[in-house]
């Protein structure tokens, strides 16, 4: 008597990776994709390859988000950023296994990586209410005036993250919007997958819809819509390798005079300082007469 | 002079003395402390009023800019950086006093060859240049204090500066008080049409032994200009002046290790509310487009006015400017100069030509404009549309375009509506109103019920494409260093 065939193994319900804009989880309006290789080279998935009119529909969302996330206060744009690292936290065992299917590393420098990229938006969380007061404050001026300068968040705020699953991008992310800019992100192009899942992360964690964008898709395609766009304020270039290519984006930022981070050799494990966040803030100084 | 007949305010002339300056036929460059030969093109500065020739300069060449970035470089190396923050401080001070001493000659000086109102230069350029020195002077030995969580910060090294004529001496004080306070050392070059106080500035820093090659100063027009910001042994570009010069330095340094800062154009807001003190709005308008003949990138070009008040604050504005008074710089009694060069008088009349021709309505004070020189009648332009170019370009001259709002939120979006974000004007007696406005206003520096005052401790600087960086302050001096970890 033959045995009875084994029962097929479950399949698995996959996930479809879209790009992340204006709250929304949208294909590319290209209908292109590309695939994405797990660290032993074989198909892991099929990642958005986003076209110019992403970039463009992410940029109006971008902007139209901006007014409404500048304007809350500070304390409480510090509790939603901290919201992010609390939803991540809870949701750590995903991005685990997304590191490790993306880097091959072992569990343990999975781990640390979560808790690397957790710990630094804790960090930034408590930034957003202390900032203006480091960074600004009164200006005793030789004369009847109050007079005080403050920070003030650029705008819209384009950004090449670079690679490095997660935290390399929530290094990038988390200052330009704690100030209160929103932003438009080219994810790591070798490793698109964790940034959509972030995404899931940020449309869950109270993020208004529009104040983080994040396209997936060739760098050398994509930035350089974001250097050219003439509603965007800022251009981070920390994740462009190439220095000709970072040349050519920061030129065509120089159109309007966009404030561009250059990218440069630095160790996004190491506490940052204040300066991802200073590059994309303005100064705004208030002068009024004091008098009876 | 402009009185009108009507007017009852009769002055007598009294001008100004100029025998306090003494002009040389011609002058060369200043490098490594001493005064040299250039090797470009010879040219002539002319006071603006008279058309005059004052002097003959020289256009700095390759070799030249070279030789005085040479002699920057090795300044900062060997002596300035070296020399701790205390002793160079120390420097600082002694030029902040001598320029004080000699505060009357820097004024005829600086009026002679801008053709500014000599009130401005001795009221306003002078001493706050002397403040800018005194100021940054106690910031030399206090840097670790000056870039939060950097640490102990570093100068950059050479800095070259381009400033723009229609401040010439307070802006070469804006750009190199902070500069040389960080530990950096400079080549500036000073506008085409206003070279004449940067040299005598030279003249200053021999007289307090400033170590030669720590300021260097370099004459000539855009060709020495662009050597300068692109020298590759430049590393810090600080440049004031217009928008598109801005663009073309932000993509001559693209790819480099440069830092920049950028103080550009400007078409500020001047908005005055239905609750505002009328009288004190008015000088504020005034002074806001005609103080130095609207050569202020920061001038209060577009005066936004609530249309339940616009009747009113458009006949006391007229009323006002009726009783300025043009002519003789020199004049003590002067309030509105010449127009710096012919080319800006072209400009202007150009600009104000199509404010015609696109529909405004244009009214000018009644006043005699001097025969020889170069001068433009303070002008108003209402019936004013955003799309209008006098609403969005910007003017450099004394020309005022009035538009007008109904309520806060309108104000704020025409007020916003420019590609520019240097300045803006609330006038408003309600404080809650003037702040929120002021909250709102996307540019650097904003006035409320007050206009254009300037304060060494007081960072300015602009949003968008009015540039980027500030000058003045702790964040003035920011720009001329670099984190321990840079």
């Amino acid at each position: 008597m033959t045995p009875p065939p084994a029962v097929p193994p479950r399949a698995e319900v996959r996930k479809t990776y879209k790009l992340y804009v204006g709250g929304a989880f949208p294909r590319s309006e290209s209908g292109r994709s590309y695939e994405v290789l797990d660290h032993r080279g074989r198909f892991w998935a099929n990642a958005s390859h986003a076209s110019r009119k992403d970039v463009r529909d992410a940029v109006v969302a971008a902007r139209k988000a901006f007014p409404g996330w500048s304007d809350r206060t500070a304390y409480n744009r510090g509790q939603v950023v901290y919201r992010i690292a609390e939803v991540l936290e809870g949701r750590r065992e995903q991005f685990e296994a997304e590191i490790r299917t993306a880097e091959g590393v072992s569990a343990t420098r999975a781990r640390a990586a979560v808790d690397a990229a957790v710990d630094r938006l804790v960090w930034y969380a408590g930034w957003a209410d202390k900032l203006a007061q480091v960074v600004g404050g009164a200006n005793p001026v030789a004369g009847p005036y109050l007079n005080h300068s403050a920070p003030d968040p650029s705008g819209v705020v384009g950004v090449v993250a670079p690679d490095g699953p997660l935290l390399g991008l929530v290094s990038v992310v988390a200052p330009v919007i704690t100030t209160g800019n929103t932003c438009v992100v080219v994810a790591s192009e070798p490793h698109p997958l964790t940034a959509v899942t972030l995404g899931e992360v940020m449309a869950t964690a109270d993020v208004p819809g529009g104040v983080v964008n994040l396209l997936t898709g060739p760098r050398a395609e994509l930035a350089p819509w974001l250097a050219s766009h003439l509603d965007v304020d800022g251009l981070d270039l920390t994740g462009v390798a190439d220095a000709d290519l970072a040349r050519e984006l920061e030129a065509a930022a120089a159109q309007d005079l966009k404030r561009v981070r250059r990218p440069r050799p630095e160790d996004l494990g190491a506490t940052p300082g204040l300066e991802r966040m200073t590059t994309f803030l303005e100064t705004r100084t208030v002068w009024h007469p004091v008098g009876t | 002079m402009s009185t009108p007949d009507a007017s009852p305010f009769e002055y007598a002339p009294a001008p100004e003395s100029r025998a306090v300056v003494s002009l040389r036929p011609s002058y060369g460059l200043f490098v490594g402390g001493e005064f040299v030969e250039g090797r470009g093109e010879p040219f002539k500065t002319v006071s603006p009023a008279t058309e005059e020739v004052l002097a003959e300069l020289v256009e700095a060449n390759g070799a030249d800019v070279d030789d005085a970035v040479a002699a920057a470089r090795k300044a900062h190396t060997r002596t300035w950086s070296r020399m701790s923050g205390a002793e160079r401080g120390k420097y600082l001070f002694r030029i902040a006093r001598i320029i004080q001493e000699r505060s009357r000659e820097i004024a005829v000086l600086e009026t002679l060859d801008n053709g500014k109102p000599i009130k401005e230069s001795r009221d306003v350029d002078v001493p706050t240049a002397a403040a800018h020195f005194f100021y940054y002077a106690g910031w030399a030995d206090k840097l670790e204090y000056a870039v939060p969580g950097a640490g102990t910060p570093r100068s950059l090294g050479v800095a070259g500066q381009v400033i723009p004529w229609n401040f010439p001496f307070l802006m070469l004080a804006w750009k190199i008080a902070p500069a040389l306070a960080a530990g950096n050392t400079v080549v500036l070059k000073p506008a085409e049409t206003t070279p004449l106080s940067a040299l005598l500035f030279a003249e200053i820093c021999q007289q307090a032994d400033l170590p030669p090659g720590v300021v260097n100063i370099v004459t000539g027009a855009g060709a020495t200009g662009r050597a300068l910001v692109s020298h590759d042994d430049v590393d810090k570009v600080a440049f004031t002046g217009s928008t598109d010069v801005g663009r073309a330095i932000a993509r001559a340094v693209a790819g480099t290790d440069k830092r920049l800062t950028l103080e550009l154009g400007g078409k500020a807001a001047n908005i005055v509310y239905d609750d505002a003190p009328l009288d004190q709005a008015v000088e504020g308008v005034v002074n806001g487009i005609f103080f130095n003949q609207g050569h202020v990138c920061c001038a209060g070009s577009r005066l936004l006015v609530q249309e339940s008040v616009a009747e009113e604050v458009l006949d006391r504005l007229k009323r006002r400017m009726t009783t300025l008074r043009l002519g003789d710089p020199l004049d003590k009694n002067t309030d509105v100069g010449a127009i710096n060069s012919s080319a800006q008088l072209a400009r202007i009349r150009e600009l104000a030509d199509a404010g015609e021709a696109e529909g405004a309505e244009r009214w000018s004070a009644p006043c005699e404009l001097p025969e020889k020189g170069f001068w433009f009648a303070p002008t108003v332009f209402t019936g004013v549309s955003q799309a209008h170019r006098i609403a969005r370009e910007e003017i450099f001259g004394p020309v005022l375009s009035v538009l007008t709002f109904r309520t806060p939120a309108e104000a704020v979006e025409k007020a916003n509506n420019t590609p520019y974000g240097l300045s803006a004007g609330v006038w408003s007696d309600k404080g809650s109103r003037a702040l929120w406005t002021a909250q709102r206003l996307r540019a650097g520096v904003v006035w409320t019920n007050t206009f254009n005052k300037f304060d060494p401790a007081s960072p300015f600087g602009g949003y968008k494409e009015s540039g980027y960086g500030r000058e003045g302050g702790r964040h003035g001096l920011e720009a001329y260093l670099k984190g321990a970890d840079q």
